[in-house]
């Protein structure tokens, strides 16, 4: 009986498995040791309410790029968030409409294009007819980015209700459309949010689609039509610079900016949950 | 008013919102498609679309354009991230799925989708100051100064033990893919019913046995469709791997030497193009970004359709 | 006279802390056909997968008392549940074919496991078993073809053919039939009388009159208990507890 090899190696791949989610677990746990030992020495008082300082001078702070990240997030949102559940209501709600099939396949197109072309987009159709670089056109690179996560995540817990309910509405002599706004929205409500806050997450931590969008400023700005920094921006201007202090605050700002993300994905779950 | 909106009138309006939004989508992505198109017919028209393909030169002095260094980086990149990342993040997949007690097994899944939140410019940044000294001083110099006592042919294949370069560039990406492809491997293997695994186990199979004959090829559409999409994501990754390929689009590349993917070489270049050409032919080279993800996205959707087993019989 | 293959004694089945079946002693004859009959949640299923360790895989589930495979504990220590569920096969109440494999795969999925290669000798088995599972005049032209093109009958006989395809001892059956049309469930029932000639079975079921037709003893369970083990003639006519009357008579349940 062969059967003491079979067990050999059923014991051999559980350790194989192991031993390969081990890999990769290890290098990412490092990453965030790494991020958190190396980025809490740069938070301070300053980092939160400073602007930036010149090279070699020390002290300085991340406020621009704080408050930036912000302004062109929310912006973002508020485009990504109405396309998005517009689609999404659209393809949940009015099944049987005829543009929902290439709404779909366009839906897993912009999914799967990289970000960085969304900035390329951003560029030549906002930043060039602009004559400049602005919030804005960074805005509408991450809204498109959005997009896609947005309407996928309504349409899939629109399409989870009971589809009695929204018999129950039209029963009561409701148009259509109350019944989606007044029932099956409000009764998706926490699905939604978690949807929007996943996209949110996602987006707020691109940089590429921002480098040649909203191209980041030293100064705090709140003018969304003129050039504004981010975070995840910041964390790569200053990664490549040769100086030891803006090193130092690219850490700060990359632990700041996965705290932040984290938090976003932790209120996601929690709307997802509560329902 | 009131009753004509809730008659027939209000739902027209309700649709006509919603077909304006799903619309506005599909306008948007439509336009960009033709946008990059458009913004890069100028280097399509100098230098020809094949020939600009094909191209292998890419000088801003000479005003010459080609992107096929670009798209050699992008490919090789992408293939051997993915072909580093696949094994560990399936076994990453079965820990979860199958092996792991519940507890276990939702702590890891939870540390993979905390990794997977982790932006592009963080395992950038760690990349530059923690992997690239790393591979520098334990991989790439003791490799050079072996080859260069014993196999003075390799110096050449191998390339400047900088630490920049290809080889950092393509660990890095294959940790950034390995979260993704691990949580969709996880949820194909997640889809195969108790009852496969029990009739498994009932003819007298281990644990590996069932894994290995019922829940793997019962999974496979899902789990090579998520290698492709893990693909995807590789071929169009831009800030952690321009932060650390070293931006040489000088064919042929070495292993340590640097290089530059079609996204870096965006990221890089766009922001200091001179001259209409450049920035054409950067568009251009987006445009083919966009080309690639688009056959890889459809290439994934047509692998699930055709490899699933499970609708069929059920 | 009858030699007993599988026996329990005072055999309990926890769910956490709930006793799913509790202190069930029954003896299981070689070469019969034995049905457990009850309301549904009786705990007959439970019972069941006690009998070949399934319940290993599931960690909430404890199991006190005796499982006795010719005369061996079954839960001895030394005691292999990969080799217990070799001798003690399992057909589930829906059809399982694996859907990657043919037919053919399919049938030999348990004599490959433990490393038979040989093509000569995988047909003949496979041809063995699907004659044994009244299905081979069926699939005899396409057994390379794959299993889930099969109806749900031909289906659930090739999941018996596979476990028959082993050479198991005592073959459990979890409501074989309650996923078939009447014609299927015919076949399987013909199918159950001839088998008994190799192997014994144990059938779970929720149908009286499938357990008046094919089995030799029924157990009925109640909330856990076993109620009553007889011959199944003596159970259906003169049962001697009346909770078992009153469910053979359709009471409840």
């Amino acid at each position: 009986m062969n059967l003491r090899r079979r067990y050999l190696r059923d014991r051999l791949m559980v350790g194989l498995v192991y031993l390969g989610t081990s890999v990769v677990l290890l290098p990412l746990l490092l990453i965030i040791g790494y991020v958190f030992v190396k980025g809490v020495g740069a938070l301070n008082w300053d980092f939160f309410t400073k602007p930036p300082a010149p090279p070699g001078e020390g002290g300085g702070g991340m406020l621009p790029a704080i408050v930036g990240t912000f302004i062109i997030d929310l912006m973002a949102l508020a485009m990504g968030g109405l396309l998005g559940l517009g689609g999404g209501v659209l393809m949940a709600e009015y099944p049987e409409h005829p543009l929902n099939r290439p709404l779909r396949m366009v839906a897993n197109v912009l999914g799967g294009i990289p970000a960085i072309l969304m900035g390329l987009f951003a560029f030549v159709v906002v930043v060039l007819p602009m004559g400049g670089f602005s919030a804005f056109s960074g805005s509408v690179a991450l809204a498109i980015l959005m997009i896609p996560i947005i309407m996928r995540s309504t349409e899939e817990v629109l399409k989870l209700l009971p589809w009695e309910l929204r018999e129950a509405g039209l029963a009561l002599g409701l148009p259509r459309w109350r019944v989606t706004l007044s029932l099956i929205l409000p009764a998706a409500k926490g699905g939604i949010v978690t949807g929007l806050l996943l996209a949110l997450a996602r987006a707020a931590g691109e940089a590429a689609p921002l480098l040649f969008t909203a191209f980041g400023n030293q100064f705090l700005s709140f003018d969304p039509l003129g050039p504004m920094d981010s975070l995840p921006l910041k964390i790569y201007v200053y990664a490549i610079s040769p100086y030891e202090d803006w090193i130092q605050q690219a850490w700060g700002a990359a632990l700041l900016l996965a705290l932040m993300l984290m938090l976003t994905n932790f209120i996601a779950r929690r709307a997802m949950r509560r329902r | 008013m009131r009753e004509r909106l809730y008659g027939k009138l209000g739902d027209r309006i309700f649709i006509a919102a919603l077909v304006t939004l799903g619309g506005a989508v599909m306008f948007i992505a439509a336009l960009m498609a033709w946008e990059l198109w458009s913004g890069g017919a100028k280097a399509f028209r100098t230098f020809g679309f094949w020939g600009f393909v094909f191209g292998r030169e890419w000088n801003v002095i000479t005003g010459q354009f080609g992107a096929w260094p670009f798209l050699v980086g992008t490919v090789i990149t992408s293939a051997v991230a993915l072909a580093l990342a696949f094994l560990p993040s399936l076994a990453a997949a079965i820990a979860i799925a199958e092996y792991a007690p519940r507890w276990l097994g939702e702590v890891i899944a939870y540390l993979v989708d905390l990794l997977a939140a982790l932006p592009s410019v963080v395992y950038g940044l760690w990349g530059i100051f923690v992997l690239v000294p790393l591979v520098r001083d334990r991989v790439e110099q003791p490799l050079f100064l072996w080859s260069a006592e014993h196999a003075p042919a390799l110096m050449g294949l191998l390339g400047p033990p900088t630490g920049i370069g290809m080889l950092s560039a393509v660990l890095v990406l294959a940790l950034m893919i390995v979260p993704y492809a691990s949580s969709l491997a996880r949820d194909a293997i997640r889809l195969v019913p108790r009852e496969q695994r029990e009739a498994m186990y009932a003819l007298g199979a281990t644990r590996w046995e069932v894994v290995r004959r019922v829940v793997l090829p019962y999974a496979r559409g899902g789990i090579f469709a998520g290698v492709i999409l893990a693909l995807a994501r590789a071929l169009g990754e831009t800030m952690a791997v321009t932060m650390l390929i070293g931006n040489g689009h000088q064919l042929p590349y070495s292993v340590f030497g640097p290089a530059a993917t079609m996204a870096s070489v965006i990221a890089n270049e766009f922001t200091e193009a001179e001259g209409g050409l450049q920035l054409a032919s950067l568009l251009a080279v987006g445009f083919l970004l966009f080309l690639l993800s688009l056959v890889v996205n459809f290439a994934a959707d047509w692998i699930l359709r055709r490899m699933s087993v499970g609708e069929g019989h059920e | 006279m009858e030699t007993l293959r599988m026996e329990t004694r005072d055999l309990t089945v926890y769910y956490g802390k709930k006793a799913g079946v509790r202190g069930v002693s029954l003896p299981i004859y070689d070469r019969k056909i034995t049905a457990l009959i009850g309301p549904s949640g009786c705990g007959k299923t439970t019972y069941l997968r006690a009998l070949n360790r399934m319940h290993d895989l599931n960690p909430i589930v404890r199991i006190e008392g005796q499982v006795l495979l010719d005369g061996e504990g079954v839960y001895a220590s030394g005691m292999d549940p990969v080799v217990i569920r070799r001798r003690v096969g399992m057909v589930f109440q829906r059809p399982t074919p694996f859907p990657t494999m043919s037919i053919f795969e399919n049938v030999v999925a348990g004599l490959k496991l433990v490393g038979v290669r040989d093509r000569d000798r995988l047909m003949g088995v496979a041809e063995r078993s699907l004659k044994a599972a009244a299905l081979w005049d069926e699939v005899k032209d396409r057994l390379h073809e794959p299993a889930v093109g099969l109806s749900g009958g031909q289906q659930q006989r090739i999941s018996i053919a596979r476990a028959l395809a082993v050479e198991p001892e005592v073959l459990l059956m979890d409501e074989p039939t309650s996923a078939l049309d009447p014609i299927s469930t015919q076949a399987i029932e013909d199918l159950l009388a001839r088998l008994k000639e190799q192997v014994t079975i144990v059938i779970v079921t929720h149908n009286m009159q499938q357990a008046a037709r094919v089995s030799d003893y029924t157990a009925f369970f109640l909330n856990g208990d076993m109620i009553e083990f007889g011959p199944t003639e003596k159970i259906f006519t003169n049962p001697a507890d009346e909770r078992t009357e009153a469910y053979i008579t359709g009471r409840f349940g």
